[in-house]
């Protein structure tokens, strides 16, 4: 892949303060990640996969390090560049499907398109990701009547409803069982494929990981 | 999309919901009986001093528009008035408070009241006929259950109702003139002189003239139109403080209410921010959310209060009629609400900073 990265870091380092101790989840991470690759993460509990997530979706500022995401610089962002970064640079999907509980699938998908100021754009593209995703008939559902399959399904329509350049998912089948967790990663797949969305996967499972591209391994907050 | 995840919160905690608004509209209540209380009695004063008919009124010496006790006036100075010129006829009452400051007697000689009002309209029995006649009010009679006939206790006596008259002239309870003088020590005495002209066009000036006589110059002498104007809540001393204390109390009970309610909202919807958050709401996002939901509460109470007080006040009609006026003061509706929206936005500002400064990343860990 000879295009320039769209995420890069360099000695990346976060240190959280627990108390008076310092805890560093990330011990130099250095990684590039192309436009439209499919990532795999894979690495021990504890040894800082979604510290990284974290960082590159900015939701925290890193310690020290270069790191830069869709041409912006992290870095030396503010909170609320931060925020902006997190309305359409960034989609997450959780291991925990994360909806809104209050809210039906559709306006938590709504809210997303909201709060990034898209909501009043019609947009018969994602009508057809619906379709993609199978979750048409279930729209209109609070999560509590979903299946875990089709509440992740609804997190990832939530996630690229805005079309970020990056969808990071953070053990998106944790939560699933074998045929609900193909399901999914054949989602991720697909949307890969298809609209050549860049997709970064932590996962403990080496079956999952198989779906990306490449994988990575980490270990004690490094690259390995 | 605010007012959706604002209205799906408040649905989805119903208990929560309702409890605080319930607790919301008790000030309102509060603040509404209050002013509704003082505008009844004041009006119900007013009127039922115009409907005497006289043009002027002279009070005592040294005393405020409001209420009088005892009768130091001599009535020499009612048959002194007559004489006046312009003045068709006078009329000196005795006024004796009966039950708190809401509810006199009057003692009255009640065929003079009659030249000069057109009289008391029955609704049942008639005039005095004997010294321990009363005449009482529909709403009194309401209120004590009394029939022309019965005995009423008053003032230490027993009275025997000889009428009944429609309320809107000068008293609830009214009794021969030289009965209450007797009654109240006061033989030869008056509380005030209501004085009628031959045409209400020359009130100004005969004030003017009574004014002008040294001996009346310690006494109070109103044309009965300023007299009722005098009946508003800003002249009776320490209402309007305590009607800034019952609104201070009101925002103090807003201002608490949602900020617990609040408080605990934001704490259960920790992982719900951090969702927000994650989705790139902002801080103001957040913050916004959480003082819309408070301010529908604030307007849910001051509905649900506005409710409230018109039960109120069907209570006071049917309980007290003759008591206690109240009335509905749609005017203060806005300003109730006002009182409350400042309460509960103060009251919000607090937990809905904090779910705005939560972190992202710890919220979203929240269990
Ligand atoms: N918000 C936090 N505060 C304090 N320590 C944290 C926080 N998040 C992660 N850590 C610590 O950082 C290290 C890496 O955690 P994490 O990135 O969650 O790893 P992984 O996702 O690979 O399991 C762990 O030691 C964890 O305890
Ligand atoms: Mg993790």
């Amino acid at each position: 892949m000879n295009k320039s990265p769209i995420i890069q870091t360099r000695d990346l380092r976060k240190v959280y303060q627990v108390g008076k101790v310092d805890v560093p989840a990330l011990r130099g991470v250095d990684l590039a990640v192309a436009p439209g690759e499919f990532l795999a993460i894979v690495g021990p509990s504890g040894s800082g996969k979604s510290t990284l997530f974290h960082i590159i979706g900015g939701l925290t500022p890193p310690t020290s390090g270069q790191v830069s995401v869709a041409g912006q610089d992290l870095a030396s962002m503010s909170d609320a560049d931060r925020t902006n970064l997190r309305k359409r640079t960034v989609g997450f999907v959780f291991q925990k499907f994360n909806l809104l509980p209050n809210l039906t699938a559709r306006d938590n998908i709504a809210v997303a398109r909201y709060i990034a100021g898209m909501d009043s754009r019609p947009d018969p593209e994602f009508d057809e990701l619906l379709r993609l995703l199978g979750i048409n008939e279930r729209l209109d559902h609070k999560p509590s009547a979903l299946s875990g399959g089709e509440q992740q399904r609804i997190a990832i329509a939530r996630a690229v409803v805005n079309r970020p350049s990056i969808l990071l998912a953070d053990e998106p089948t944790g939560n699933l069982d074998t045929e609900n967790s193909k399901a999914v990663l054949a989602i991720l797949r697909d949307l890969n494929r298809r609209l050549g969305q860049t997709i970064l996967m932590i996962t403990h499972n080496p079956e999952a990981a198989a779906y990306g591209h490449r994988t990575v391994h980490m270990r004690d907050g490094k690259i390995v | 999309m605010t007012a959706k995840l604002v209205l799906e919160n408040l649905k989805n905690r119903p208990m929560r919901t309702l409890l605080s608004v319930a607790l919301i509209a008790v000030p309102v209540t509060l603040i509404l009986c209050l002013v509704g209380l003082s505008h009844g009695m004041l009006e119900d004063t007013q009127r039922r001093t115009r409907g005497i008919g006289a043009d002027i009124i002279v009070r005592p010496p040294a005393s405020s528009f409001l209420g009088l006790s005892g009768a130091p006036i001599s009535q020499g100075f009612v048959d002194f008035f007559q004489k006046q010129p312009h003045v068709k006829m006078t009329l000196g009452v005795v006024n004796q408070p009966v039950q708190g400051v809401t509810l006199g007697a009057t003692g009255i000689d009640l065929a003079k009241f009659s030249a000069m009002s057109g009289g008391f309209t029955f609704l049942s029995g008639g005039p005095f006929r004997q010294p321990d006649d009363v005449i009482i009010d529909e709403y009194y009679a309401d209120e004590k259950g009394a029939k022309v006939g019965d005995h009423l206790k008053l003032l230490n006596q027993t009275w025997r109702v000889c009428g009944i008259i429609a309320s809107g002239k000068l008293a609830r309870i009214v009794l021969p003139l030289g009965v209450l003088q007797e009654l109240t020590s006061n033989p030869g005495k008056v509380s005030q002189i209501y004085i009628k002209l031959d045409n209400p066009a020359n009130t100004q000036q005969v004030i003017q003239q009574l004014k002008s006589m040294p001996a009346l110059q310690d006494y109070p002498i109103y044309s009965v139109e300023e007299f009722t104007s005098l009946f508003s809540i800003n002249n009776i001393p320490g209402l309007k403080q305590f009607v800034w204390v019952i609104i201070s109390i009101g925002v103090a009970i807003g201002f608490a209410v949602v900020c617990l309610s609040m408080y605990m909202a934001v704490l259960q919807r920790t992982r719900e921010i951090g969702i927000l958050k994650s989705l790139g709401g902002s801080n103001w996002f957040i913050l916004r959310i959480i003082l819309v939901e408070a301010m529908i509460m604030g307007i849910g109470g001051t509905i649900l209060g506005i409710l409230l007080s018109f039960g109120a006040y069907w209570l006071i009609h049917t309980l007290v009629p003759a008591s206690i006026q109240m009335v509905i003061v749609p005017s203060w509706w806005p300003i109730s609400l006002a009182i409350t929206l400042v309460g509960t936005a103060f009251g919000a500002l607090y937990p809905g900073l904090k779910a705005a400064r939560h972190d992202p990343i710890e919220a979203l860990a929240y269990e």
